[in-house]
């Protein structure tokens, strides 16, 4: 690679790749700012700039790398999938269920979106999938009622992990999110330090409005934890970066396709240098 | 964070209470504050830069009339150019001899399936048009069952279901029963899919030269970021777009990727989805669009 001074053409340069990864114009800014101040004028390869900068990035990131935890003293430990439509909340309960069954533990599922068209059939095959009970009424049934039932049916039977999925909804919907509030409050009656873990699932394909979406989502049902899907994609999801400085939610997985395997831990180096379009190693 | 364009404009030029014509220095201060606010939108890089460009060239020398500040003059010149480059709503395309081939297409989770219904039931009601809907993803657990489940609330026929044929069959199957049975349109279905996928590139490719759609809508979501550029310039290339349908307009994102996708395909933007009830579909209006880029 050849070298080159680290003017400020290539300062722009650098802040716009940022830019197409979905960083945002601030954190973008902010970044190609902080690279100027150490190394304004050098001589630097490309390589080696955009590994300074994914360095940088990881370093911000690092701390919300944290995997999902299950407490062994509950049973069951309720996780809570919530976030807009299409995200990827149905489908990431069947790999977090293939990923605990493997772990030796005992998985049962709850069709909570009881409103969209075949939602509850859709899960019910990801039940068959990883061999897991699924609790389910019809579609059009009251959600948090179903939500209590499944909590008391796993307590019941004393399983590990109780994955409850939600329908998707829009973060500006009050009635919506007054909805997924009453979940929560239910849930609570059986048990009171339920759900243990309520998880945001985030498209990286989205843009700035993550902000909007995980702010909301956080306010309204206290969101404890991040899974960022579809990476196996074209978006690099940059938004996290900024979303890890503000919120330091954790992101507790990725998700790379469609398929019950395709779920990884979360690689804040690996994740930094696909940012800046380097290959990880 | 997501101040609007009204907002960042004014503090600049509540300073600089001039009047006359816009200088070079004043325009070129304005398209900082201008390009924040499209990137903070979610418009892509190069559609913002091409933007830029356009509106410098012509805003310098404008007058700035009695009653408005220079600040105001800028926007009126940004928005008017923002509805100019959006362009005008077109209507869905029926012209061609029955059963007209709709193709729906897009990423995992755009909506496609739920955007298939609400077509079909605005062109049942409004057009008066005999409707039969398809569903050829055989992959997403539970694809079919949805298509037809939403069939069944709006009165919508769908090709009755044979689990193991692969995407071309069912859809030269749903032609053939369109021309059987009188159909004036079929809508096609598909799974969602990534645009860097070739192989699911290829099998979409594939049902268009089966049936020769005179509608291929691309399904995006309008909280798309960067990435609106690569799915719409690859699902152009590969497949060969006729418009967008832009979903999730109920949100609160800003949704710039209406530019993008419609700058970089050059198709129209043809319909919004609103909501996730099956009647929640809306005409294209390019004004309220920029006014909502911009953050008006
Ligand atoms: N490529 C890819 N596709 C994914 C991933 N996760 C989910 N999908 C796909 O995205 C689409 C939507 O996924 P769902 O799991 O149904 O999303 P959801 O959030 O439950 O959707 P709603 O319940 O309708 O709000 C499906 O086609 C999934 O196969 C991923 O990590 N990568
Ligand atoms: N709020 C809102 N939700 C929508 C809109 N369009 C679709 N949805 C919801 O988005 C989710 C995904 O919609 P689908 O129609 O299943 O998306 P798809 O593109 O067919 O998904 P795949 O087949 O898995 O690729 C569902 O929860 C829909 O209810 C819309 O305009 N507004
Ligand atoms: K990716
Ligand atoms: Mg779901
Ligand atoms: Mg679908």
């Amino acid at each position: 690679f050849t070298k080159r001074k680290l003017d400020d053409a290539a300062l722009e340069e650098l802040e716009e790749l940022l830019i197409t990864a979905d960083l945002g114009p601030t954190t973008a800014a902010k970044v190609t700012a902080e690279l100027a101040r150490t190394r304004f004028g050098k001589e630097v390869t490309a390589e080696e700039v955009k590994g300074f900068l994914a360095a940088e990035i990881a370093k911000t990131i690092s701390p919300i790398a944290q995997p999902l935890v299950i407490d062994p003293a509950r049973k069951p430990h309720v996780i809570l999938l919530v976030g807009v439509n299409g995200t990827g909340k149905t489908t990431t309960i069947g790999k977090l269920a293939r990923q605990f069954r493997a772990e030796g533990k005992s998985v049962m599922l709850a069709a909570g979106d009881t409103f969209r068209a075949a939602a509850v059939s859709q899960l019910k095959i990801w039940g068959e999938r990883t061999g897991c009970e699924v609790i389910a009424r019809d579609t059009g049934a009251d959600a948090a009622g179903l939500a209590f039932d499944a909590v008391e049916r796993a307590r019941a039977q004393g399983v590990d992990v109780l994955l409850i999925d939600t329908a998707g909804r829009l973060q500006n919907k009050a009635g919506l999110m007054d909805e997924l509030r009453k979940i929560v409050r239910v849930i609570k009656k059986v048990d009171e330090s339920a759900p243990h873990t309520t998880l945001l699932t985030l498209d990286a394909t989205t843009g700035q409005n993550a902000h909007s979406q995980v702010e909301i989502f956080r306010d309204m049902v206290n969101v404890n934890g991040l899974i960022l899907t579809k990476l196996d994609g074209s978006a690099r999801g940059g938004v996290l970066v900024a979303l890890a400085e503000k919120f330091k939610l954790p992101v507790h997985a990725i998700g790379v396709g469609e398929g019950v395997y395709d779920l990884r831990p979360f690689d804040a180096d690996a994740f930094a240098k696909s940012l800046m379009g380097l290959n990880a190693d | 964070m997501f101040e609007g364009l009204t907002g960042r404009l004014g503090d600049i030029f509540d300073k600089l209470r001039r009047r006359g014509a816009l200088t070079e220095e004043d325009v070129s201060m304005a398209l900082r504050e201008v390009r924040v606010a499209l990137l903070e939108a979610d418009v892509a890089l190069p559609v913002v830069k091409q933007f830029v460009t356009q509106v410098k060239e012509r805003a310098v020398g404008v007058e700035v009339l009695r009653s408005v500040s220079p600040g105001q003059q800028v926007i009126k010149i940004v928005h008017d150019n923002l509805v100019e480059m959006l362009g005008q709503g077109v209507d869905i395309n029926l012209n061609a001899a029955p059963p007209v081939p709709i193709l729906m297409v897009g990423l995992q989770g755009s909506g496609k399936t739920t955007s298939t219904a609400k077509i079909a039931l605005r062109l049942k009601t409004k057009d008066r048009k005999k409707v039969l809907m398809a569903s050829l993803d055989v992959r997403r657990p539970a694809a079919q069952e949805q298509l037809k489940v939403l069939g069944e609330q709006v009165g919508v026929a769908t090709l009755p279901i044979v689990p193991g044929q692969d995407p071309v069959t069912i859809a030269k199957r749903a032609m053939e029963t369109g021309r059987l049975e009188g159909y004036d349109v079929v809508m096609l279905d598909t799974a969602g899919r990534l645009s860097i996928d070739e192989e699911l590139m290829a099998e979409v490719a594939a049902v268009r030269d089966a049936t020769s759609p005179v509608e291929t809508l691309l399904v995006a979501d309008a909280m798309t970021g960067q990435d609106a550029v690569t799915v719409a310039t690859n699902f152009n290339d590969k497949v060969g777009i006729t418009g967008i349908m832009l979903t999730r307009v109920d949100g609160d994102a800003r949704g710039g990727a209406a530019l993008s996708m419609r700058q970089i395909t050059g198709k129209p933007i043809k319909l919004l989805g609103v909501g996730e009830k099956i009647d929640a579909l809306e005409p294209f209006h390019p004004d309220r669009v920029a006014g909502r880029i911009l953050g008006m």
